[in-house]
């Protein structure tokens, strides 16, 4: 099975990973190692995972100002998200760090039908075109 | 979002880089929060000082930049790990490293706070003006207490209108965000600092509006209950102010239940080796206030109080430092309880502590459990 949801671009440019989808916030600062990119908070649905490659859906990030530092910090040591979509909202947070690292960001436009994105999936973001392709492996 | 020719030719790098970098991650905040244009900002706060939150990654960052960048408005600037005034145990890494981004941000042309408080050390621009604050307690405070406008930045963004002196006028910046759409409804008594950091805590959890409303109205506690609740609300969530504004829109209720599921959550051990305070740093009134709980007394275990150089020196004069000095506590400067090193879990096993938002860090970051009390509790239990 295949489709797309349609999506404002944030910061442009193309990425594909595999699914990692949650509904739960994420504070990157205190949540996540950023040498390795896993996520180490034990109240997180994502606790254990690893950031490094994937496509992350989240609803959008909380906490600390210095996650953006986070996210840039997770691309120099190559465990970052190979794309970002917010769910919800783009907060300032994923949005700067995503410019600096240049780490494509889309945020989901709230017209369609969002149907519960599996993580087994494959994701590609096509950031000139605005929409986050989903392929069932 | 639509630019300026000049704008548009800084994005372009007529400018140089930093410039065209800085405009850049204007562009990315301002789609993400739908502003139409950039605004002028008098004041910028800057969060990512802590090497132990930026890392080397952050250091080779702010290095580089710091070569060609400038700040064109007045700039404060967050903690960092530690006291350079201090001896200490951390590594001469740690030291080196922390050094650099403190210079970089002095190339740069900061103001060295070194304080998560501007709000409380400098004269700053008047109610109604647009400030850009990064570190999420300056940025609740400065919306909801003092009538500033800012959005809740991250250290990046901060640190795009240093440089241009602009901020996207979207979110918080804009009446119609300021005014609540929701509201926590308070259905238990409040008494302590802990009780208003918990409601902060679970408020920031419940809500992903950017602005929340508080009934009863609670306009009137001190400014330690207001610090304690807006580092907390800063911390778990997206929102970046409190209003007491009524709102007739959605209701979410805090009683008992809800204030015991987040002291579960963070109240991880019944004792502690080391006692913390100040996260955000303590300032003039909440140094007052112990040292008159704790006159006479000695702490039964080390404790540590953080605070700005300025609010230490304005202590030493008053003579208050030194009822707190004599009564064995530990007074640093220029960092705070939060991802501060001084609290490692090599150290301490477990951190006595009032502040939510330190319990919160120390738990995840750190990795050192926290026992949680109010003030006047740690005073009660740990001096005689």
């Amino acid at each position: 099975m295949e489709y797309s949801l349609k999506g404002k671009i944030i910061v442009g440019g193309t990425a594909k990973g595999m699914i990692l989808s949650t509904t739960q916030p994420i504070n990157f600062l205190s949540s996540v190692d950023h040498r390795t990119g896993k996520i180490t908070d034990k109240n997180h649905e994502l606790c254990g995972k690893f950031l490094k490659d994937s496509i992350l859906i989240f609803p959008y990030a909380v906490g600390s100002s210095v996650g953006a530092y986070s996210i840039f910090a997770l691309k120099s040591n190559g465990a970052s998200p190979s794309g970002i979509i917010c769910t919800l909202k783009t907060d300032i947070t994923t949005a700067s760090g995503c410019a600096i690292a240049n780490i494509p960001l889309l945020e989901l436009c709230k017209y369609q039908v969002i149907p519960e994105i599996e993580n087994s999936s494959e994701g590609i973001i096509d950031g000139v075109s605005g929409y986050l392709q989903i392929k069932k492996v | 979002m639509d630019l300026t020719r000049e704008e548009e030719d800084a994005l372009d790098g007529k400018n140089g880089k930093p410039i065209s970098t800085a405009y850049k991650i204007l562009l990315s905040i301002g789609k993400a929060t739908n502003a139409e244009k950039l605004i002028p900002v008098e004041w910028v706060h800057l969060s990512g000082v802590n090497y132990n939150t930026i890392g080397d990654a952050g250091v080779e960052f702010l290095t580089k930049y710091s070569e060609e960048a400038e700040f064109v408005v007045p700039t404060t600037i967050n903690p960092m790990g530690y006291d350079s005034h201090k001896q200490n145990n951390l590594s001469s890494n740690f030291q080196k490293q922390q050094s650099k981004i403190a210079k970089a941000y002095e190339k740069m042309g900061s103001i060295p706070s070194f304080s998560c408080i501007p709000y409380e050390l400098f004269q700053l621009p008047k109610s109604g003006h647009s400030v850009s604050f990064a570190e999420s307690n300056a940025a609740v405070m400065a919306n909801s207490v003092f009538g500033l406008r800012t959005n809740k930045e991250s250290s990046l963004s901060a640190l795009a209108s240093a440089i241009t002196g602009k901020a996207p006028y979207s979110d918080l910046r804009m009446d119609s965000t300021r005014d609540p759409k929701i509201r926590i409804k308070i259905d238990k008594e409040l008494k302590t600092e802990l009780d208003y950091g918990v409601l902060g805590y679970f408020s920031g959890k419940s809500v992903k509006e950017s602005c929340v409303s508080f009934g009863p109205d609670i306009s009137n506690i001190d400014m330690y209950k207001t610090k304690s609740l807006s580092a907390a609300l800063g911390t778990s969530g997206a929102c970046g102010m409190f209003s007491s504004r009524d709102t007739h829109d959605e209701t979410i209720s805090f009683g008992k239940e809800e204030e015991k599921s987040i002291i579960d959550e963070l109240n991880t051990t019944d004792c502690g080796d080391v006692i913390a305070l100040g996260s955000p740093q303590l300032g003039m009134y909440e140094l007052e206030l112990l040292s008159k709980m704790i006159a006479g007394k000695k702490f039964s275990k080390k404790c540590m109080i953080f605070c700005a150089r300025s609010v230490y020196e304005k202590s030493c004069k008053s003579g208050i430092a030194k009822i707190l000095e004599n009564a064995g506590a530990n007074i640093i400067c220029d960092a705070c309880t939060c991802l501060s090193p001084l609290l490692s879990r090599e150290e301490y096993d477990g951190v006595i502590t009032n502040s939510v938002k330190a319990a919160h860090y120390l738990n995840k970051s750190n990795g050192v459990s926290v026992c949680l009390k109010d003030l006047k509790s740690i005073v009660m239990e740990y001096a005689k």
